[in-house]
């Protein structure tokens, strides 16, 4: 198993949120790009989006397949990753780094509490890969 | 993952050692990918690649009236094989529709090798053996006596040819030949699903791992389902139950190069006749997206609220690095440039239709 970085939360539908202060930046988890195989598109909000905690913010689509994105927290959109648009393999390559895909500006940073941390994330997907 | 319902191909304890990402492909399970679709897509374009495509159906039609039977039950002129040759053929029901789209090999003036798609198996060989009732033919499914391997890509041949005494380059496109492949009896055609020159070999199961293993070993690097359907898809090869299913005719399907009326009578050649002097209803068609956006199989096509078309394969191309797909539009909505608008899960997108297939390697 690859390490799942301690500093993360992470959601059931796999993305996770990295917090600074108010700021949460989302991404999917390593796990979750290996299961998806090769991204070739990924479709994010606009910067000023609002968005409720489990709320769809956008697609990711590898060659076989489209996969939704949801929002692990709620806030407003402050800032995308663009150089997905070019390279979306950046998730595949990178997806705790320069995978990133965007960065909420969180109403309620009390949400994180309700998320996995990396050791629940952990045994969440061994649990996942069992069955 | 382990899914003791999957019916397995002789490889399948090879694939997973492979690191072969399995899934459940129509009742089989068989790898969607090993080291990623780009990675093997590119490596067929480029290098080499054997994909496992044993699933697939085999049928033999023996007996005096053989070339009867086929010449009634298909599209393509039967009559024009060589003993050696193989063609691109379409098993028809009399609506014109496919049973199935299917190869024919001439071993024989009576005796022919039919490859079919695996899911319809024993639809095919149901059909033509009732069909065989009124001739003097016997029709048998033998697919559980052939494993099959796909070595596709410039390398294929140099690769192959290592493993066999039969002279390879002497098998021009769509021809094959018998002989021993890796010291087992082979049947070794140049054919393909890819778009690149390459061979498909059928074999007896009990030798199909060691021959893989062997062309692995050599450099060929080992491919799944995923970029199978990529690499068709480039090349514009039908896709059964995508692009083609019993509601569809050659036709329709833009594949008019293998209907052959003048040969005489065949199950739905009325229709085809038809279609051919009045244009079909609609038209398969290439397009790419103008907006952003990927459109996949099953999405629907609209003018206002008007369902007029339908998506029927959409991926990224690997080779051309955007978005493309095949779709059916109504026939005065079809010529190149024409562009449409389609639902990506309930978006309108822009695409446009192109000309095909997408990709053609240079010779």
């Amino acid at each position: 198993m690859s390490s799942i970085p301690e500093d993360n939360k992470y959601a059931k539908s796999h993305e996770y949120a990295h917090a600074e202060s108010d700021v949460a930046t989302i991404g999917i988890t390593d796990y979750a790009q290996a299961q998806l195989g090769d991204v070739v598109f990924v479709e994010l909000p606009q910067v000023g989006t609002q968005l409720d905690a489990n709320e769809e913010l956008g697609s990711i689509e590898s060659v076989k397949a489209v996969s939704e994105l949801f929002a692990p927290v709620s806030g407003e959109v402050v800032e995308i990753n663009e150089a997905l648009n070019d390279n979306p393999a950046l998730v595949n390559t990178d997806p705790y780094g320069d995978g990133w895909m965007i960065r909420i500006r969180m109403s309620d940073p009390t949400e994180l509490d309700e998320l996995m941390n990396a050791e629940e994330y952990e045994e969440y997907i061994e649990k996942e890969e069992g069955h | 993952m382990a899914d003791e319902t999957l019916k397995k191909t002789p490889l399948n304890e090879l694939h997973k050692s492979l690191g072969g990402k399995m899934v459940d492909f129509g009742g089989w399970e068989l790898p969607v990918q090993y080291s990623g679709i780009l990675d093997e897509h590119e490596a067929v374009r480029t290098r080499g690649g054997v994909f496992d495509v044993s699933h697939m159906g085999e049928l033999t039609v023996r007996g005096p009236q053989a070339l009867e039977l086929l010449q009634r039950s298909t599209c393509n002129d039967v009559a024009k094989l060589e003993d050696g040759r193989a063609h691109y053929n379409g098993l028809l029901y009399p609506t014109g529709g496919f049973v199935d789209d299917i190869l024919i090999y001439r071993i024989a003036n009576d005796d022919y090798f039919v490859v079919v798609n695996a899911s319809n198996t024993d639809k095919d060989y149901e059909w033509l053996a009732e069909q065989a009732k009124s001739f003097d033919v016997e029709v048998n499914n033998v697919s559980t006596q052939y494993a099959q391997l796909a070595v596709q890509g410039p390398d294929a041949e140099r690769v192959l040819q290592s493993l066999t005494d039969v002279p390879l380059a002497s098998i021009k496109y769509y021809r094959f030949a018998q002989g021993n492949v890796d010291g087992a009896p082979a049947i070794v055609s140049r054919t393909g699903y890819t778009g690149e020159d390459g061979f498909e070999v059928y074999l007896a199961p009990e030798h199909a791992p060691r021959l893989l293993q062997k062309l692995v070993d050599a450099g060929v690097k080992p491919c799944g389902l995923g970029a199978r359907d990529t690499l068709r898809l480039e090349a514009k090869m039908a896709l059964y139950g995508n692009d083609i299913d019993h509601t569809t005719t050659p036709i329709e399907a833009d594949l008019g190069w293998i209907v052959k009326i003048e040969k005489g009578d065949f199950a739905g050649r009325d229709v085809l006749e038809r279609e051919k002097a009045e244009g079909p209803r609609r038209k398969l068609v290439g397009f790419e997206m103008v907006d952003r956006g990927i459109a996949r199989h099953g999405y629907p096509i609209v003018n206002g609220s008007e369902e007029v078309g339908v998506v029927t394969s959409g991926t990224h191309s690997p080779t051309l690095k955007k978005a493309i797909g095949l779709a059916y539009l109504p026939l005065d909505q079809s010529a190149q440039g024409t562009e449409f608008t389609v639902l990506i899960r309930g978006k309108e997108t822009r695409a446009r239709v192109i000309p095909t297939p997408f990709y053609k390697r240079a010779k």
